[in-house]
């Protein structure tokens, strides 16, 4: 027994499966109470108070919200895909969680899972992926409102994938590396939101990741007013809180990967390396705010202003991005 | 470890690749077909060619098989229903050029297969295979690698004429617009249909 522990592969999957124990119950706590901070701030952005019946301040409000969603009735539409209709809300959990095993969430070993050396590149991987759960949803529903949602948001979802990649790719010229913990290190003493080219960078990011996260003023698949719900008006119970799950989990792994690429990561003044990832926590709750302000603040944007906006605004901005930090890079590696 | 790996992945590939083929519902045909192309990432991880993997997952699984899904709702393909003469030929000619491509394949691989692992042992040097693969794609490659660059813009071109429509005036609205506008026509149809 004590060789078996011994081994170095038995005891980087333990620590692995630890640390990814760990992540999951935090991410899960995390989008719970990120819920509440959405109703909350909802609540003053229109002069009420949010939740406040249960518990203090409502703050088991979260709680209560899970515990209804377990006891509600489980629905399967006549004529629906059956298997295909039960995948798709865990297809829409399991892609942003795979993203927090690259995240850096501080300087130390113990605050990541792994250190990929194609860690932006598995990000990138798991959104594009993470399109099947709407689509799928949508088309196994055998309802036309959801199927039109999954038709919108697989479009809308390609093609802000593109600007996204590109968006990325001026943090790679800058850092010289995919691998996230190297881009973080290289940000130690300037992060690339602060040079022109990154800023113009994080703002495409900041965009196509509310269209890719269907957050408002993108959220087009679930445009209530025309779709019923889009995608997920046939699910019920648990399977749609997976889909609302999804949709949470998606938003902070994304605000997690918009830290490290531009926002630098753990680094920041004064604190000693021990605590820096309290910076990190800092800035990802930034990030999560600015996903609620926008929510509550901008309406939806009309299906062809969407994709003028993704297709002749942002994608040629983003190519020109490219192009211009690219030459900066080697006119600096020139001189 | 890596040999279990190989084994949970190489099989998970074969079954996919042959629910694909053998599968009568075109949407999960195209859904095991995804899965197949993730069970060949994790072979390329376990070569650690991460790039590749990676690409691969990007490029088939997120890219082309999201718009090959579309593309099968869009045309509601029917469970297939074929019969007759016309298939029996079909699929005769299917088992000889399958039976002619393993003979081929064996015939190929008899003479190298003894070697061990093909290790890249002048890539692995460098910190990552990315950069290997940056390497060599912009001074040995790069001639064929701009000719595909030209070869895809053309198709894109070709796309963009296509979508334009023949002549002035019939389409004066964005491609994207009309695609729009196209899926709400066609939507309701294949919603009525059997999912």
């Amino acid at each position: 027994m004590a060789a078996f522990w011994h081994d170095p592969n038995v005891r980087m999957v333990f620590w692995a499966l630890v640390k990814i124990l760990v992540i999951l119950q935090a991410m899960l706590g995390v989008v719970s109470y990120m819920i509440y901070a959405e109703r909350k701030i909802a609540g003053h952005m229109q002069a009420r108070v949010g939740p406040n019946r249960v518990g203090p301040l409502g703050l088991f409000q979260p709680i209560a919200d899970v515990a209804k969603l377990f006891f509600k009735e489980e629905f399967i539409p006549d004529g629906a895909n059956k298997v295909i209709f039960h995948i798709a809300p865990m297809l829409a959990v399991i892609p942003a969680l795979i993203v927090f095993s690259v995240v850096p969430f501080g300087p130390q070993d113990a605050l990541r899972v792994t250190d990929l050396n194609v860690g932006l590149l598995l990000f990138l991987a798991m959104s594009s992926i993470g399109v099947y759960a709407i689509v799928l949803g949508g088309w196994s529903s055998n309802n036309k409102y959801a199927l039109l949602g999954g038709l919108r948001s697989s479009a809308q979802m390609i093609s802000y994938e593109l600007p996204m990649g590109l968006s990325c790719i001026p943090v790679i010229l800058l850092a010289g590396s995919l691998s996230l913990v190297e881009i973080v290190r290289m940000q130690e003493h300037w992060w690339f939101v602060a040079t022109p080219f990154g800023l113009l960078a994080f703002a495409i990011f900041m965009i196509t990741a509310l269209a890719e996260t269907n957050r408002a003023p993108f959220d087009l698949p679930e445009a209530e007013a025309e779709l019923v719900a889009g995608f997920h008006t046939e699910y019920s119970s648990m399977k749609f809180g997976l889909f609302f799950l999804g949709e949470f989990a998606n938003v902070i792994s994304i605000s997690c990967i918009a830290v490290t690429l531009f926002l630098g990561g753990w680094n920041g003044p004064w604190l000693p390396d021990a605590f820096k990832f309290v910076w990190f926590f800092l800035k990802l709750a930034a990030l999560l705010f600015f996903f609620i302000w926008v929510r509550w603040t901008y309406p939806r944007l009309r299906y062809d202003q969407l994709m003028n906006l993704g297709w002749k605004v942002l994608l040629p901005l983003a190519l020109a991005n490219v192009l211009v930090t690219a030459i900066v890079v080697w006119w600096r590696a020139q001189g | 470890m890596t040999l279990a790996l190989f084994a949970a992945f190489a099989a998970l590939l074969v079954g996919c690749s042959l629910m694909v083929i053998l599968h009568r519902n075109p949407v999960a045909s195209a859904l095991f077909l995804v899965l197949a192309f993730c069970s060949l990432a994790g072979l390329y991880l376990l070569l650690h060619a991460e790039f590749v993997a990676m690409v691969q997952v990007i490029v088939y699984a997120g890219a082309i098989m999201v718009l090959f899904l579309f593309v099968i709702m869009y045309l509601n393909l029917r469970h297939d229903v074929e019969q007759g003469i016309a298939v029996a030929v079909r699929r005769g000619a299917g088992w000889i050029l399958g039976i002619l491509l393993l003979a081929e394949t064996v015939a190929f691989f008899k003479g190298r297969w003894a070697e061990g692992p093909v290790s890249a042992p002048d890539l692995a040097p460098v910190a990552g295979n990315t950069q290997a693969i940056g390497q060599v794609l912009y001074t040995r490659y790069l001639f064929p690698f701009e000719i595909t660059s030209v070869l895809l813009l053309v198709a894109m071109v070709g796309a963009v004429v296509i979508a334009k429509g023949r002549g002035p005036g019939l389409h004066p609205a964005a491609p994207a617009a009309d695609a729009a506008a196209d899926a709400k026509a066609a939507a309701p149809d294949h919603a009525g249909g059997e999912a």
